[in-house]
């Protein structure tokens, strides 16, 4: 029973794709309308050294974004948890960020920065940093005052309630919001790239569409799907490395 | 260490819990405080812990006044506050963390695990112990802190009866040894009579000690205690008494 709880979601997947494929080929749906998954699967493999040349651009962009994000996401976050008024005073524009489309800000980041990587990297983090900061500020605010009194009674100061207390407790709420922020960065780079660049799936995806090679847009979108997961999981690993409970709270149920 | 609480005071808004509370600790004296539920008992603790500000009256350790956190009072609450994601090796030296000793204190620890029965589980996580052995690593992290006088704030309150009587009978024993001044909250009458020197019963907020009981009894059983039923009926009366 267990064993077909996990098996359902590749089940429905594949279910789906098998529709799709019936649809396409019952109807006889043209490549520049709607390729067949077989069509997507043929493309990703006849093209994957170019998609996996153009990937490493996009996964540098990505990774140097979710870098600055998470610096700039646990300085903010710190001083959201610590000074309320900065909270008051910074909460409000961190969310009027979140409600400006990034396909409106990449542009003018371009017309600012010029055609090289720092535009594409900025829409990353304007995409990631947000995530990273409510999730770790939510989670140094959750904490149990009662561990709090304990540390003080013990003598603690302000920065070792921190080191000792807060931030680590905060680290599961974090890594939930860098799992966010994680499945963001690929499409974050990819939309910068989307508006102007030489290489990146994002150029790849602009010049495939506008050749109506719609399985070439599909094997790159397959593509940033699986780097999206990637990253995701890469953020999985860096929990299990820096939570030694948590894996083994993992192992002991295994 | 001697304790002197001279005329505290401490009120929550417009709430008066403790007014002109008054009472002396001897050294190596074991002290429970009973009282009605919001009497002001944890309030106490929490005060001269250092986590609440009284608004006025004295503390006296030795006959030094202190204030504030003194890192006299080691305090141990009913939730035994170990942190999930540190090993019960890293939760007991929590103390000599934060004071930069820690591995001074990991080697004491360690000598001490098998006194407090958590041999073989330093390097397990808090969410792997028992209820009983959870609240023994806390005490153990208590013990290991520098203070003279510990606080704890009703420490097996969370455990079940069984449990809850394998500790008293433990915590017994092991007070015998730690010559250090106890001041014990709890609600339970035979935890009370079982281990304190002295007990303090407080009255309605701010009404301060109702009646203080000595308890002479030095060889003290699980019979000697089911025979105390007349001192537990007397404790009943006290408290429930209208102030």
């Amino acid at each position: 029973m267990k064993k077909l709880s996990n098996a359902a979601p590749v089940l429905v997947i594949l279910a789906l794709l098998a529709i799709w494929e019936i649809v396409v080929q019952l109807m006889g749906i043209p490549l520049y309308v709607l390729p067949a998954p077989s069509d997507m699967i043929k493309t990703f493999v006849t093209e994957l050294p170019v998609l996996l040349r153009h990937a490493g651009v996009t996964v540098m962009e990505a990774l140097a974004g979710m870098g600055i994000s998470f610096v700039i996401g646990i300085g903010i976050g710190v001083l959201i948890d610590a000074m309320p008024t900065f909270k008051k005073c910074i909460y409000p524009i961190l969310v009027v960020t979140q409600t400006v489309p990034v396909i409106v800000l990449a542009p003018i980041f371009i017309i600012y920065m010029g055609f090289g990587y720092a535009p594409k990297i900025l829409t990353v983090v304007l995409m990631c940093f947000f995530p990273i900061v409510v999730s770790f500020s939510d989670g140094l605010g959750e904490m149990d005052a009662g561990y709090l009194n304990l540390v003080r009674t013990y003598g603690g100061s302000r920065f070792q309630l921190y080191r000792i207390v807060k931030i680590p407790s905060a680290m599961i709420s974090l890594l939930s919001g860098l799992k966010v922020a994680a499945t963001y960065s690929i499409s974050g780079a990819v939309v910068g790239e989307w508006i102007a660049s030489q290489s990146g799936l994002g150029y790849y995806l602009i010049r495939a569409k506008n050749g109506y090679m719609l399985d070439k847009v599909f094997a790159c979108v397959l593509m940033i799907i699986l780097l999206s997961l990637m990253m995701n999981g890469l953020v999985k690993l860096f929990g299990y490395a820096v939570l030694p409970s948590a894996r083994k709270r993992k192992e002991s149920r295994l | 260490m001697r304790l002197d609480v001279n005329n505290l005071n401490f009120s929550y808004a417009d709430k008066t819990v403790l007014r002109d509370l008054s009472f002396r600790a001897e050294d190596g004296e074991f002290i429970s405080i009973l009282g009605p539920s919001g009497c002001g008992k944890s309030t106490l603790l929490n005060v001269l812990a250092g986590i609440l500000q009284p608004q006025g009256g004295q503390v006296l350790i030795d006959g030094k006044e202190i204030r504030g956190v003194s890192g006299q009072f080691a305090y141990m609450p009913q939730n035994d506050l170990l942190f999930p994601w540190k090993t019960i090796l890293d939760n007991v030296c929590l103390y000599g963390e934060i004071h930069h000793r820690k591995d001074e204190m990991k080697a004491e620890a360690k000598a001490q695990m098998a006194r407090f029965g958590l041999e073989g589980c330093e390097n397990k996580y808090p969410g792997e112990l028992s209820g009983g052995m959870r609240q023994r690593a806390a005490f153990l992290r208590t013990t290991l802190c520098d203070a003279g006088i510990f606080l704890l704030d009703e420490p097996f309150g969370a455990l079940d009866v069984i449990t809850r009587g394998d500790m008293q009978d433990w915590l017994r024993e092991l007070c015998s040894n730690l010559k250090r001044t106890i001041l014990l909250v709890t609600h339970d009458t035979d935890e009370a009579i079982y281990l304190s020197d002295r007990i303090l019963i407080l009255g309605e907020p701010g009404e301060g000690i109702r009646q203080e009981i000595r308890i002479q009894e030095g060889n003290r059983t699980r019979e000697w205690l089911y025979e105390q039923g007349g001192l537990r009926a007397r404790i009943h009366r006290i408290i429930k008494q209208n102030g």
